[in-house]
């Protein structure tokens, strides 16, 4: 495996912190347990025998490594630089969630933890996690908003079926925000014998530390891929960023490159100007929400504002902390594309390759087609395909005039 | 010495118990507010909790949870509570003290925060998902303001913690009685009074337990062994069904007559 080390201060983590971003905002009780996680996962991470189980997981279990796929004929539709998906929805249960809930599964069971709680939102990492515990035999609950439940029965029912409880969370907006606030404090309240996967690279430290560390398995795979095939690094990076967990996996390997230009994907929703979207980045100011200090959706008076993006992975007012610090430090670019482009971005892929994106997937495609018409034909852009969009056909459908459900 | 931590030792040296209600600003309207706090203040509480909603308050159970979707239909903001407690602030003779999460501060602005809160008649915060580690962000404009950082002290706190913990806290320290999230319960773990008393051996700042007290015989119990209570979810329930007897019976129990 690749190892880089930060070179500048640009982008260099010292305890928990992200430059200003991270930190540790949450209750007193969890502190204790938030600080024996960081212990266990220092020891762990450097710890062979368990470096060497979740390998043997990632390779037999899960299908790693995936494919870094030359599409040919999208670069050919598009006209510019050589473009190549990272092929994440390859993965068992078709998208890259599985890598982190396997992860910290398999840390959970070293903690001699056996019960674990976990939020979702359109119900990927519900059903990642829900995989995980299967497989290694331990029980788990997970906190979905009320209308999440309702528009992704199929995935609700899949968690149910793996053995897992789903708990409705009509509290609040009753969205993914709201299932992280009944994950906390069913954690906070079951403490002792529970351990929580968090998702995606956000929420208090240790989560965006050890969340990017088991995603950057992506990239570090994409690095010497592309120096096999091409034997040179890519000139583009791009990726969709939600809570920003594939793209921070994605980008880790390559900060130190400095000539790899990184490139993160926000939703736009309807457009950033009707203030329904899901760019806390783009249009969100500085606050302290789940455990960090980040780019937030939020009105004059610090309240949380609900986010929107018909992609319900992306649907999150706040971004994980180590992006705040690759945004403010300049070293990656963060874009947005709208639901629509988005749908153009499905359709692109799926009649030029064959490929049905998530709809999370589709924003980082569709940015990625406009930046690769600017670039010179002997560049190399390389896109997390983060997803499979089988989960997402019903809403696809619905958003293109349809009547599948 | 902090005002709030004056106000609670002069009930414990006169043989009383702190007792310090926690009431929702906005819940009902925040012209209630007013005659809300003048009423605990005539039933001779030792402070008041003045809790400021949120759009996600991880820290809270459902009853306070409710109350503060209530209070933010309602329209309220920190903004709004803070201007109507500074509109009535002279008639109020016993300290305040704000539960908000960080975020709301931030907003506002923690230096202006400080500033109007000080004017508002509150004396010490409470800021659930602010521990220790990360109190900087405010500590330094509340100590110009004179206004306590009141710190939360957990079951699951290593001892190491908690005589951190301890010293660090001003006005009093708040020991949660529970793992979990704010709301009334029936019984508590049995080794509680050790878990105090291991808390008190650090400071001479009283102790006051809080999660979860919602009848009589809990404010005698803990008051055997800590200076005090802070009742929450219970108050809020009472007030918004306009049941005065129950949070007087509750006060009543602090009292050194009612233990005898």
């Amino acid at each position: 495996m690749t190892t880089n080390n930060y070179t500048d201060q640009s982008s260099v983590e010292i305890k928990g912190r992200f430059g200003r971003f991270g930190g540790q905002f949450v209750p007193e009780t969890l502190m204790t347990a938030l600080q024996e996680l960081d212990e266990v996962y220092d020891k762990v991470k450097n710890d062979e025998s368990f470096q060497k189980e979740l390998r043997y997981y990632l390779k037999n279990y899960v299908g790693r490594e995936t494919p870094l796929y030359f599409a040919e004929r999208l670069t050919n539709t598009i006209g510019g630089a050589k473009i190549y998906l990272k092929r994440e929805d390859l993965n068992h249960t078709g998208a890259h969630k599985i890598n982190n809930a396997l992860g910290q599964a398999l840390l959970a069971k070293r903690m001699g933890k056996k019960k674990i709680v976990a939020e979702t939102g359109a119900g990927q990492h519900g059903v990642a996690t829900a995989t995980a515990c299967a497989l290694l035999n331990l029980e788990c609950i997970v906190y979905m908003g009320a209308e999440d439940v309702k528009r992704q029965a199929l995935n609700v029912f899949r968690m149910e079926l793996l053995g897992t409880k789903v708990v409705a969370v009509d509290k609040g907006s009753a969205t993914l925000k709201d299932a992280v606030n009944e994950a906390l404090r069913h954690w906070v309240t079951n403490i002792e014998d529970t351990h929580y996967i968090l998702g995606s690279a956000m929420g208090p430290h240790p989560f965006p530390t050890i969340v990017r560390d088991f995603q950057r398995v992506i990239g570090d795979e994409t690095r010497s891929q592309i120096l096999e095939i091409e034997n040179r690094l890519p000139n583009a990076v791009v990726a969709c960023v939600g809570g920003g967990s594939n793209s921070i996996g994605m980008f880790y390997p390559f900060i130190k490159d400095k000539e790899v230009a990184l490139y993160g994907v926000e939703a736009a929703g309807k457009g950033i100007e009707t203030g329904q979207h899901a760019a806390a980045i783009q249009g969100g100011q500085t606050g302290v929400l789940h455990g960090a200090f980040m780019y937030l959706l939020q009105d004059e008076n610090g309240f949380v504002q609900e986010a929107h993006s018909i992609s319900a992975g992306l649907d999150y007012p706040g971004v994980g902390p180590e992006h705040c610090l690759l945004h403010e430090s300049g070293r990656a670019t963060y874009g947005t594309v709208t639901d629509d482009e988005a749908l153009e971005g499905v359709k692109l892929l799926s009649r030029t390759e064959g490929i049905l994106p998530a709809l999370e997937s589709a924003h980082a495609i569709h940015f990625a087609a406009n930046l690769a018409k600017t670039m010179a034909s002997d560049d190399i852009l390389v896109i997390c395909l983060s997803g499979r969009g089988d989960k997402d056909v019903h809403t696809i459908s619905a958003a293109l005039g349809g009547d599948l459900a | 010495m902090s005002q709030l931590k004056q106000a609670i030792l002069s009930v414990t040296a006169a043989g009383d118990k702190a007792f310090v209600p926690y009431i929702m600003a906005g819940d009902g309207g925040l012209d209630k507010l007013q005659p809300t706090i003048l009423k605990l203040q005539e039933l001779g509480v030792t402070a008041i909790e003045v809790g400021i909603p949120f759009t996600d308050p991880v820290a809270d159970g459902p009853t306070i949870e409710r109350a503060g979707e209530r209070a933010l239909a309602n329209g309220t903001t920190l903004r709004k509570v803070l201007e109507t407690l500074t509109g009535f602030a002279d008639q109020i003779t016993i300290p305040l003290v704000a539960m908000t999460y960080l975020n709301p501060i931030l907003a506002y602005g923690v230096e202006k925060f400080a500033h109007d809160a000080k004017q508002a008649g509150i004396r010490g915060v409470i800021i659930p998902d602010m521990p220790l580690e990360e109190s900087g962000i405010v500590h330094p404009a509340l100590k110009n303001a004179e206004i306590a950082l009141i710190q939360l002290v957990s079951l699951t706190s290593t001892p190491e913690r908690i005589e951190r913990l301890t010293k660090a806290s001003e006005g009093f320290i708040y020991a949660v009685t529970v793992n979990g999230i704010t709301g009334a319960r029936s019984s508590f773990a049995g080794s509680l009074d050790d878990h105090f008393k291991r808390i008190q051996t650090y400071t001479d700042t009283p102790v006051l337990a809080g999660f979860g007290i919602s009848a009589p015989e809990h404010v005698k119990n803990f008051g055997s062994f800590c200076s005090g209570v802070i009742v929450g979810s219970k108050i809020v329930d009472s007030l918004a069904n306009g049941d005065w007897d129950i949070i007087e019976e509750l006060v009543k129990a602090s009292k050194a007559s009612a233990v005898k």
